[in-house]
């Protein structure tokens, strides 16, 4: 990605979010998420749109609508008089109560993302991902349970599902986890108790969750816990080899973007003629595609890692 | 099946040997005959299903995805099972009875190929994503979820409240589904009786000595020594019916040595090394290793490379287990079995007189280094024969190790404690300009140098491959190996055999350790 004029941006992910920007088009949420991230003074200029109202830039209409990924995400509709182009940002169309819910906006061009376009992606309800750590604690409220999630949506979405299912204990968060935390209790998501892990001893976390980014699990910063319980929320875990290679113990397989079959479902509910594939496995859903005769290319772009 | 996949899971995903250890004994208490015992034999390898190969799954998921939709997954996943089970198309089927894991397995066993496709696809159909990768893992074999049948056994022995001893004296003449086995574990019935004729018993292995602390304390009167021969260790079963030899793992091995099958009788259980060459003289390991992994070797290669054991233990002899006697006594029984069964192919290990441990230093800077002989074998005369490595019984004596100066290239995390350290080194020598790895080691050194080490890696990381590291290439690491061969495994063209990490020589310049080329020459 480079630093460009005029930027229009979906969500705040670094991936997505960059600095340097002269002018910043975004939802207030990612504006704000921006500012906590890299500080006030990471664009020039930032202008909030809200969800659902169309601004007109050069003769084409730009609407917003939330992706349901992130607090804030948003897909772009861009509209003339003949013609609507959606680009989802990243999106998912599962429920998720720690953001906005997304909604369907139909199209003539779609531009999709594919992280997870393979249909061996076929994510599990979170829900019933998320017993599988308080069904650990049941059996063992001993160990420390460490949740590897990133720390802006993954994190706070993961600590919701907690609250949701019942676990009304502190959670422990490490130091990077800790801002974007209060970001969304301020817009109004309830987190509950929160603490920072800071200087404790290990014995204080003995029974206790931990959420701390999934570089931390391999860093020198994990050693303070004796004997942890490795977790990892995110929807490659649902590949076994992959989870036991990075060491976890328990996989969740919690995922911020649409597995395989939400992403066939949004290209049929859209009405679209035509999709653009990037962002992940293009080739499959670009197969997928035309196989249901929908033309399909993939769109190589400027890229991003793996979630 | 449910149960079962739950703990195929549950077993890949623990890292520590102790929570494995917990959740197998967990299982064994929860779970009926006899799916407790088919699922152990599937863990340990001991039983297989017949007929069904990753052909009949990639027949099986044409069916059911677009196949191209499924290569392309494949090629992502890279495992066949994992890819099946995953994109297998979630169907809302009612599921009326659970199946049994014994229920399935007879089922698939009793039928045609054809019926099995149904049978499999019916219960696939069934099922979630880790009963099906359970399925296919327990179909085509290899669960790779880290568990030894050690680990198994030991299992059985705790919850059992048993010796772990007397499990392994009998488990080689069990047959699953273990029903006799969990009877006398749970107190219902005597231990089994089993027919020793016709099984591998557990080889008992050695401790390698530490010539400052175990010298002090062991008296020399108390122990005999032997030459430590270099080829593989064998075990010898023989009546009148039935001659097999046996590897070390308990892997039967008969079919590659008919010349030494040919040529034993008798009624007993000899434990030797099997070597290679003319009148019991040994050639070097790589002779041997010529007649290895070869399921039916020619005329010409028994002739050119005749092979024999030097025996150096029996343990059963007309029936009679010899086990619980003292070495002293079984090598007396050995050498009178040997002159009522001579055969050309059977030598003594013959015993070594020394006075004190001083003159046996002597005996072994003779034998390895004049006639390169890989150490000595020093074995308390009172010893009972037991499975494993048990403490103070036998030791290893090896030759002095020899060594290189390296270079370390790339360093990978280790596993369970070790998870957030980088402990796994891969190291290089110079060759002209560039650096070729040799070999890998992860041990030889303390937990505070690990810690440096870690810190070093950390610190001077120029590339990142997944779970390993490149670092710059500057810190020489002196390797400690027993011996050298060629080999293709690494790119060096040399494989180190035992390396491991003698001094990190923080002090010294990559550009003082040693030439691939002057390594050649020097070995070869």
């Amino acid at each position: 990605m480079m630093a460009v004029e005029n930027a229009i941006i979906t969500h705040g992910h670094a991936d997505h979010a960059r600095i340097g920007h002269q002018n910043v088009l975004a939802t207030q949420n990612t504006i704000d998420i921006m500012k906590i991230r890299y500080g006030d003074k990471c664009a020039g200029s930032f202008q909030s749109i809200e969800y659902h109202k169309p601004l007109k830039i050069n003769n084409l209409n730009f609407t917003f609508f939330p992706a349901g990924h992130i607090l804030g995400s948003a897909q772009i509709l861009i509209e003339t008089k003949n013609s609507r182009l959606l680009i989802t940002g990243d999106y998912k169309t599962s429920p998720d109560s720690s953001c906005q819910s997304y909604e369907l906006v139909e199209c003539d061009q779609l531009i999709t993302e594919a992280t997870f376009g393979l249909p061996v992606f076929q994510h599990p309800k979170p829900e019933n991902e998320i017993k599988k750590i308080l069904k650990a604690f049941e059996k063992n409220d001993t160990k420390t349970y460490i949740i590897g999630a990133y720390a802006l949506g993954k994190s706070q979405r993961v600590i919701k599902l907690l609250r949701d299912a019942g676990y009304d204990e502190t959670i422990y968060l490490h130091g990077s986890q800790l801002k974007i935390c209060d970001y969304y209790i301020s817009q109004g998501i309830n987190l509950g108790n929160l603490e920072p892990v800071s200087y404790k001893k290990s014995e204080d976390f003995e029974g206790k969750i931990v959420i701390a980014p999934p570089s931390a699990l391999k860093d020198k910063w994990s050693r303070r816990f004796s004997d942890p319980v490795i977790c990892y929320a995110s929807g490659w875990m649902s590949i076994k080899q992959r989870a036991k290679q990075s060491l976890v113990e328990i996989p969740l397989i919690i995922s911020d973007h649409c597995d395989w079959n939400e992403l066939i479902t949004t290209i049929k509910s859209c009405k679209t003629k035509s999709v653009w594939v990037t962002h992940g496995r293009e080739d499959a859903l670009v197969h997928w595609c035309k196989s249901n005769n929908i033309n399909a290319e993939p769109l190589y772009m400027q890229g991003r890692e793996e979630e | 099946m449910k149960t079962f996949s739950s703990l195929l899971e549950k077993l890949l995903f623990t890292p520590s040997r102790n929570r494995k250890k917990s959740a197998l004994k967990e299982y064994i208490a929860n779970t009926p005959d006899p799916d407790r015992g088919y699922a152990l034999a599937a863990i340990t390898g001991d039983f297989k299903v017949k007929n069904i190969t990753a052909s009949f799954y990639h027949e099986l998921i044409k069916d059911q995805v677009d196949y191209e939709l499924f290569k392309m997954s494949y090629d992502y996943v890279g495992d066949l099972a994992e890819t099946i089970s995953l994109i297998w198309p979630v169907k809302s089927v009612k599921i009326q009875d659970e199946l049994s894991l014994h229920a399935f397995i007879n089922l698939i066993n009793e039928n045609s190929k054809s019926e099995q496709k149904k049978i499999i696809l019916d219960l696939m159909n069934k099922s979630n994503a880790n009963e099906r990768w359970s399925i296919i893992k327990l179909t085509t074999g290899g669960f790779r979820i880290g568990v030894s049948a050690k680990l198994v056994k030991l299992a059985l022995a705790e919850y059992g409240n048993k010796n772990i001893e007397d499990i392994e004296r009998i488990w080689h003449g069990l047959s699953y589904p273990y029903l006799n086995l969990f009877e006398w574990l749970e107190n219902k019935s005597f231990k089994p009786k089993i027919k020793f004729s016709d099984m591998f018993h557990p080889m008992m292995l050695a401790h390698p000595i530490n010539e400052e602390k175990d010298f002090n304390k062991l008296k020399p009167s108390d122990f005999f020594a032997e030459l430590k021969w270099d080829g593989i260790r064998v075990q010898l079963v023989l009546d009148y019916k039935n001659k097999k030899v046996y590897s070390r793992t308990g892997d039967e091995i008969s079919q590659s040595f008919p010349d030494i099958v040919s040529n034993i009788n008798g009624n007993a259980v000899l434990d030797g090394e099997l070597l290679v060459g003319r009148k019991f003289e040994a050639l070097p390991f790589n002779f041997l290793q010529k007649r290895l992994n070869r399921k039916k070797p020619s005329k010409k290669i028994i002739n050119e490379i005749p092979a024999f054991v030097k025996l150096y233990d029996i343990l059963f002899e007309n029936g009679n287990d010899l086990r619980d006697l003292p070495l002293s006594k079984r090598r007396y029984i050995l050498s009178n079995w040997l002159k009522l069964n001579p055969s050309e192919c059977l030598d003594i290990s013959k015993i070594i007189d020394f006075k004190d441990w001083n003159d046996l230093k002597q005996i072994k800077i003779e034998s390895t280094e004049k006639f390169n002989q890989e150490g000595l074998m020093i074995k308390s005369k009172n010893s009972v024969y037991l499975s494993g490595r048990p403490r103070g019984l036998w030791f290893k004596w090896k030759k002095n190790p020899l060594f290189l100066d390296t270079i370390l290239m790339y360093a990978q995390r280790g596993h369970g404690k070790r998870s957030s350290y980088y402990s796994d080194f891969t190291f290089g020598v110079l060759n002209d300009n560039a650096i070729v790895p040799i070999g890998k080691a992860y041990f030889g050194f303390t937990n505070e140098e690990l810690k440096k080490l870690d810190n070093w890696v950390r610190k001077n990381t120029i590339n990142r491959f997944g779970p390993v590291r490149e670092v710059k290439k500057e810190l020489v690491l002196e390797i400690a190996f027993d011996s050298i061969n060629e080999s293709k495994r690494h790119k060096s063209g040399l494989a180190l055999r035992f390396p491991r990490i003698h001094r990190i020589r923080w002090d010294k310049p990559t550009n003082e350790t040693d030439y691939l080329k002057d390594i050649k020459k020097a070995f070869f």
